[in-house]
C-alpha cells in the first residue's frame, strides 16, 4: 500500500467513525436502533470472517458462541451482578472456553465435514438452551429485568435509553474490530491465509495448521460471544432461537453478500442485510424470499460479495487511466 | 410390550420417510458433490403439491403420482439455471446458493398456501385404524412402514443394473471418464439432481397424510437427513437406510427413556461418528 492509499483509508475511516458518532443527532430514533443492529451483528460476522474468509473454514455453528455470549450476560445480570462491562467479559471468556472445547475436536475436520460437526455442536448448544429450563428459561427465554448503568469517572449513563445503548455497543464494536484488525494484519493472520490457500505447503514449512486453525476459531468464538453479550443487553433477552443453525446461516450469508475476501465486507453484508429487511418488511411480511432472490445472484455472478466486487472494480479503473493515451 | 410395538411402529414409520428424503439427498451429493439445503424444501413443496392437485383431481393416488413429478421438473430447472454455475466452487458457495432456494420455496409457500396447517386425508383403503391388543393404531402408518423398503428396493435394484443406473455410478466415480466414453454428463447432473428431488417431493406427498401440513416441516427434516446423511457416510446406500431407521426409532424410544435429554442425541451422535469415522459409518476413507 503507498502512502497516499494509507492516508486516505485512514481519513475514511475517521469519517466513517465520526458519522457514526453523530448519527443520533441525524438519523430518527427508529433507525438507531436498526444500525444497533448491524453494528453487533456485523461484528459477529466480522469475527465469523476470520474463519471463512481468511482460514477457509466454513462454520455453521457459530450461532452457538453468540447465543453462549447473551445468555452469560443475561445469567450474570438477573442473578444480582451489577457491573455491565464485566458481565460482557465473562460473555467473551465463557464463549472462548466454549470455543476451546468445541474447537479441539473440530478442527481436525475439513470442508462439508468441518461444516457439519460445527452445525452438530451448535445445535448441541442449542438443545441445551432450549431444554434446561431451570437455567435458562426454555423456549421463553431469558429475560433482563433490569440493566444496571454503566458508571465512568462518576457520571451514570442508563442502558435503558436507546441513544446511550447505541453509542455503547458502537464503542464496543469499534474495540472488537480494533482487535480483529490487529490479528488479521498481523504474522498470524498471514498464517492463516496461507492455510486457506495451500495448508499443505503451510504444513511442509513447519507450521502446526491444527493449532493455528484451533486458534482462529477460538478468538472467532470469543468475537461472536462478545456480540451476543451485546444481542443480550441491546434485547434486554436471551432466547434459544439466536442459537439456532438458521440463526448461524446469517454470519455465513453477511459475509458472503458483503464479500468475504475483505476486511470490511461482513459488516458491508449485515447492513445490507438489515437494509433489504426494513425495504421489504413494508411490503411483505415474508420478505426472506426476496433475501434469497437477491442471495442468487450475488452467489452465482458476485461471488467477491457485493462491497468485494465495487473495491476490485474501483481498483481497476485508475490503472486504465495510466496509461498514454495515443 | 404394547408401547413398545407402537412405539417401534413410529420409529419405524417415521425412519421409513426419513429414508426416502436421505436417500435422496446422499444420491445428489455422491453423483454432483452438492449438499442440497433446499432438499427439505422439495420434500415439504411434494407435500403441498400432492394437497393441491387432490383439491382438483380428489385421489390421493393422483397427488401421490403428479405432486413428486411437478417437483421433480422444478427441480431440473433449478439444476439447469443455477447449481451447475457452482459445481467445483468452494462449498461455502455451494451451501449458500442452496440454501438461498431454501429461503425462496420455503416462503413462497408461505405466500401461496398461507403459514397456517393443512391437513390431507389419507385414500379410503388406508385411512382408519386397527386393533393392537387393547390399543388402535392407524393403518396409514403401518403402509409407510412397508413403502419405505419398496421404494428403496427399487432404487437399489435401479442403480445396479439398469443402464442409466450403471451411467449414474460411472459419471459419480469420474466424470471425466465418463464423459470419455460418451456419457452425456451434464445431462446426467440434471437427473440425478430431479430423481433426489423427486424422491423428497414423494417422501413430502407420502408424509402428506402423517402429519399436518406446515411452512416449517421442511427446516426440520432437512438436519434430520443432514444428519443421517452425514453419520451414514455421505453418498452411501446402506448408511442412509440404516441411518434413517436409527434415527427414527432413537427418537420415538428416545422420549420414553431419555425424556428431554433426547433433543440433542442425534447431534452427540453426529459429532461422535464424525469424530471416530471421519467420513460417516458406511463411507470410503480417502
Amino acid at each position: 500500500m503507498n502512502g497516499a492509499a494509507y492516508v486516505k483509508k485512514t481519513i475514511l475511516l475517521i469519517l466513517g467513525t465520526a458519522l457514526l458518532l453523530a448519527a443520533p443527532a441525524i438519523l430518527p430514533l427508529y433507525w438507531i436502533m436498526i444500525t444497533t443492529e448491524v453494528l453487533i451483528m456485523g461484528l459477529f460476522a466480522m469475527g465469523f470472517n476470520l474463519l471463512l474468509g481468511y482460514t477457509g473454514l466454513l462454520s455453521f455453528g457459530q450461532a452457538g458462541f453468540f447465543g453462549v455470549g447473551a445468555y452469560t450476560v443475561a445469567l450474570i445480570l438477573s442473578h444480582g451482578g451489577t457491573s455491565v462491562l464485566l458481565s460482557l467479559g465473562a460473555a467473551v471468556v465463557v464463549a472462548l472456553i466454549t470455543a476451546v472445547v468445541i474447537g479441539y475436536l473440530c478442527v481436525r475436520r475439513d470442508e462439508i465435514f468441518f461444516a457439519m460437526i460445527t452445525l452438530g455442536f451448535g445445535m448441541m448448544l442449542y438443545t441445551v438452551a432450549h431444554n434446561w429450563v431451570e437455567l435458562t428459561g426454555g423456549s421463553d427465554g431469558l429475560p433482563l429485568m433490569m440493566v444496571p448503568p454503566l458508571s465512568f469517572f462518576g457520571c451514570e449513563i442508563s442502558l435503558f435509553d436507546p441513544v446511550q445503548m447505541y453509542r455503547f455497543v458502537l464503542v464496543m464494536v469499534i474495540i472488537g474490530i480494533w482487535i480483529l484488525w490487529r490479528i488479521v494484519q498481523s504474522p498470524f493472520g498471514l498464517m492463516l491465509t496461507a492455510i486457506r490457500e495451500n495448508r499443505e505447503r503451510l504444513a511442509f514449512v513447519g507450521a502446526n495448521v491444527r493449532q493455528l486453525r484451533l486458534a482462529a476459531f477460538v478468538i472467532a468464538g470469543g468475537v461472536a460471544g462478545l456480540a451476543g453479550g451485546l444481542f443480550g443487553l441491546f434485547n434486554a433477552m436471551a432466547t434459544p432461537d439466536i442459537m439456532h443453525w438458521s440463526f448461524s446461516a446469517r454470519p455465513v450469508l453477511m459475509t458472503v453478500l458483503g464479500g468475504m475476501g475483505i476486511f470490511f465486507g461482513p459488516m458491508a453484508g449485515a447492513a445490507i442485510y438489515f437494509g433489504l429487511e426494513q425495504m421489504m418488511t413494508h411490503l411483505t411480511q415474508n420478505w426472506m424470499i426476496f433475501l434469497g432472490l437477491a442471495l442468487i445472484p450475488v452467489v452465482i455472478y458476485f461471488p467477491k460479495g457485493i462491497l468485494g466486487s465495487l473495491v476490485a472494480w474501483k481498483k481497476t479503473v485508475p490503472q486504465k487511466r495510466k496509461k498514454p493515451l495515443p | 410390550m404394547e408401547s413398545f410395538i407402537i412405539n417401534l411402529l413410529n420409529g419405524l414409520s417415521w425412519g421409513m420417510l426419513l429414508f426416502l428424503i436421505s436417500v435422496g439427498l446422499t444420491t445428489v451429493f455422491g453423483v454432483l458433490g452438492v449438499l442440497n439445503f433446499a432438499h427439505g424444501s422439495f420434500f415439504m413443496l411434494g407435500a403441498y403439491l400432492c394437497m393441491q392437485v387432490m383439491h382438483i383431481v380428489p385421489s390421493f393416488w393422483v397427488g401421490l403420482l403428479v405432486g413428486p413429478l411437478v417437483v421433480a421438473l422444478l427441480a431440473a430447472l433449478v439444476e439447469k439455471q443455477l447449481l451447475r454455475r457452482v459445481y467445483g466452487r468452494d462449498i461455502a458457495f455451494q451451501l449458500l446458493l442452496t440454501f438461498a432456494i431454501l429461503l425462496v420455496l420455503d416462503d413462497g409457500v408461505r405466500i401461496i398456501w398461507g403459514p397456517g396447517y393443512h391437513v390431507v386425508e389419507p385414500p379410503a383403503v388406508l385411512a382408519g385404524v386397527f386393533s393392537l391388543f387393547d390399543n388402535t393404531y392407524p393403518i396409514y402408518r403401518l403402509f409407510l412402514v412397508f413403502a419405505g423398503p419398496v421404494i428403496g428396493l427399487m432404487l437399489w435394484a435401479f442403480f445396479r443394473f439398469s443402464r442409466w443406473g450403471k451411467r449414474i455410478r460411472a459419471a459419480a466415480m469420474d466424470p471425466e471418464m465418463a464423459e470419455g466414453i460418451g456419457i452425456r454428463v451434464p445431462l446426467l447432473f440434471t437427473a440425478v439432481f430431479a430423481l433426489g428431488c423427486w424422491l423428497a417431493g414423494m417422501g413430502g406427498a407420502l408424509a402428506a397424510p402423517h402429519q399436518s401440513l406446515a411452512p416449517a416441516m421442511g427446516e426440520r427434516i432437512i438436519i434430520e437427513s443432514f444428519i443421517v446423511v452425514v453419520a451414514g457416510g455421505m453418498g452411501s446406500f446402506p448408511g442412509a437406510f440404516i441411518g434413517a431407521l436409527a434415527l427414527g426409532l432413537f427418537e420415538s424410544f428416545g422420549t420414553v427413556f431419555l425424556g428431554r435429554v433426547q433433543m440433542a442425541i442425534p447431534y452427540i451422535v453426529l459429532a461422535a461418528v464424525l469424530l471416530i469415522r471421519p467420513r460417516g459409518l458406511f463411507g470410503q476413507e480417502d
